[in-house]
């Protein structure tokens, strides 16, 4: 509310530079006034006298558009690029394997003969991801929506700008901090849970230590900056207009950010998410650090153990063969996969609400 | 249905900057008042101060009294979300909710006041567009984006919204100023139907709008830029646009200034 002239200070820095561009008007306007002998006042426009002046063969306009392109298709040969990397160096050592790639729990690529099993790598990524969003997501929201609809705009900036600060902290401080200091409350925590809600099967008996439950926690410390500071992004950018409307319907503060805030940010709160949990399925060292590198399908989340797809590339890497490595690129392409999944749904979800997204002026 | 609304010595501020001072003013219940005045004059910001939006600013408040029905609407103890479901407000700029279809954004005010059943729901979103004169033309699409209609039809639609939760008196702050002539005259002819049923409060820069609708008329002024404005002269309509009392008005309303 009543920030308007913040707001449109934005929305102004997109349109400036290519306005400039365009140098020819003003040139041929100041030649035109020139003649008339009226200083800055064309006596016939842009048009007159000479006829239309040819469109210009090669101008800042076609530079432009080249340089949009060549970007745009950057990215798509660096994705081809990778997925062809990935996959020439995968098969050899699927070939090789001896053991089911998809339902074999254990990783002994370097053996002979080789044996490992994507299923418990893939299950510890995508549930340490999942578990770490379920944490991050409502706190980051509701951080988001403090700082964009109730905090004083001054305490609201200068906190902002510190959770900002948080996402530059490297991953390996938080994995660090995480197995060193944080390893040994949440083991505490884990006895806790199990000791009251052990009637839920995810919190089974321990030993408790390194486990899915640690990892999960660290990572959702580190994604909270990213889904918060987008979130409250896209918050502010809520029409006043909407926000009053509400206002003036009867509404309370938290009436109208379910009216008019929460509806309006959707597309870009689930963008945040999804930005949010790629970093999760991707995030390696933090987890190396602190899941216990098993090899295992379980659920229970207290007990030591568990693993991830880009953790175990960095714990096994150092010590791989040629079928080791083989076998660490093969379980990236199987990561490379899952994120091509999720954003393809986040995507999907986004589309299906598109009549009302897109008419939103 | 329809309240008296009166302000008494009501001065209103953006923080350190007095935007109106000590205006007073009555509304009689069921009749159309217009607010006319060069820009800058305050009369959006009085009509923000009827309903309390004008506090929502950062830094914004408002002293004297208003009250409606002899009720202070700026008492402690009155809930802020009360005044304003019994005072509603059409913006000037149509604002449905763009994430709402045509049928939520008229139900929402009946929403947030905890109405949940269906039929009840349908059956109020038909007698709002119906009052709104939209009915006909969205009946068979209720469930479509209320922000593809035309900008007529928007502002339509948020006055049915608004009526939907049956206030007792209707602001309205510039309600046809983004809209061409056709969509202004529906709203005019609207504003003729909704008076039975409301008090309304027009907030116009078109004069000959407040000539049209309007039974009673406020002129509001300024000095000069940053100097607060006042409420110059307050009659019926009929004699503020053929024998103002005062010069300024007639000034204004012959365009001799603002």
């Amino acid at each position: 509310m009543g920030e308007s002239p913040h707001r449109s200070a934005h929305a102004g820095t997109g349109g400036t530079r290519v306005a400039t561009s365009h140098e020819w008007p003003a040139g041929a306007s100041a030649r035109v006034a020139e003649r008339s002998g009226i200083p800055g006042i064309p006596d016939n426009g842009l048009g007159g006298g000479g006829g239309l002046p040819r469109a210009r063969a090669f101008g800042a306009e076609r530079a432009f558009r080249g340089l949009t392109l060549a970007a745009g298709t950057t990215v798509l040969v660096v994705i081809a690029a990778i997925a062809i990397f990935l996959i020439a160096k995968a098969v050899p050592a699927l070939r090789d394997n001896t053991e089911s790639f998809w339902t074999f729990e254990g990783w002994f690529p370097n053996d002979d003969p080789p044996k490992f099993g994507i299923g418990a790598l893939a299950f510890g990524t995508v549930l340490t991801a999942l578990l770490a969003l379920l944490m991050a997501v409502p706190v980051a929201l509701g951080i988001a929506l403090y700082l964009s609809h109730y905090a004083p705009r001054r305490l609201g900036n200068a906190l902002g700008f510190l959770i900002d600060l948080l996402a530059a902290v490297p991953s390996v401080v938080f994995g660090l901090w995480g197995r060193d200091y944080f390893a040994q409350p949440v083991a505490d925590l884990s006895a806790w849970l199990h000791r009251y809600f052990g009637w839920i099967p995810i919190f089974g008996d321990g030993p408790y230590g390194n486990s899915i439950l640690l990892g999960s926690v660290v990572l959702a410390i580190m994604v909270l900056p990213i889904v918060t500071s987008l979130s409250r992004e896209v918050f502010r950018q809520t029409p006043t207009a909407n926000e009053e409307a509400a206002l003036a319907l009867g509404a309370t503060r938290w009436e109208m950010v379910r009216t008019a805030v929460l509806p309006y940010g959707r597309p870009g709160v689930i963008a945040a998410v999804m930005l949010g949990l790629g970093r999760a399925l991707g995030e390696t060292i933090a987890l190396a650090l602190t899941l216990g590198s098993t090899y295992a399908i379980s659920f229970n989340v207290l007990q030591s153990g568990g693993n991830s797809i880009a953790a175990n590339i960095a714990n096994r890497f150092a010590e791989a063969n040629d079928t080791g490595r083989g076998a660490l690129i093969a379980s990236g392409l199987v990561l490379f996969a899952i994120t091509l999944i999720v954003n393809i749904t986040a995507r999907a979800i986004i589309y299906r609400r598109r009549e009302f997204t897109e008419s939103a002026a | 249905m329809a309240k008296r609304i009166e302000a008494t010595d009501v001065t209103a501020y953006y923080g350190g900057f007095k935007a109106i001072e000590n205006i007073n003013l009555t509304v009689e219940p069921k009749t159309v008042t217009a607010l006319i005045g060069p820009s800058g004059c305050g009369k959006s910001t009085f009509l923000r101060s009827v309903n309390r939006m004008h506090e929502v600013l950062p830094g914004a408040r408002v002293e004297g009294s208003l009250t409606i029905d002899n009720q202070d609407i700026y008492d402690r103890d009155v809930d802020v979300t009360a005044v304003r479901r019994m005072i509603g407000m059409v913006f000037q700029r149509p604002n449905p909710f763009p994430t709402m279809s045509i049928f939520e954004n008229v139900v929402a005010g009946l929403r947030l006041n905890g109405v949940r059943r269906k039929s009840i729901l349908e059956e109020a979103a038909e007698k709002a567009l119906r009052s709104a004169n939209l009915w006909d033309e969205v009946k068979d699409r209720l469930g479509k984006p209320g922000a593809g209609l035309s900008g007529g039809q928007q502002q339509r639609l948020c006055i049915a919204r608004t009526i939907a939760v049956e206030p007792q008196v209707v602001l309205m702050d510039e309600p046809c100023s983004a809209l061409d002539p056709i969509s202004t005259l529906a709203i005019e002819d609207l504003m003729f139907q909704l008076k039975d049923k409301f008090t309304i409060i027009i907030v116009t820069h078109n004069m000959q709008q407040a000539a049209r609708v309007s039974d009673r008329t406020a002129f509001f002024s300024i000095e000069k830029t940053g100097d607060p404005g006042r409420l110059i002269e307050y009659d019926n309509t009929q004699k503020i646009f053929s024998n103002p009392s005062q010069k300024k008005t007639e000034d204004y309303i012959t365009g001799r200034f603002g």
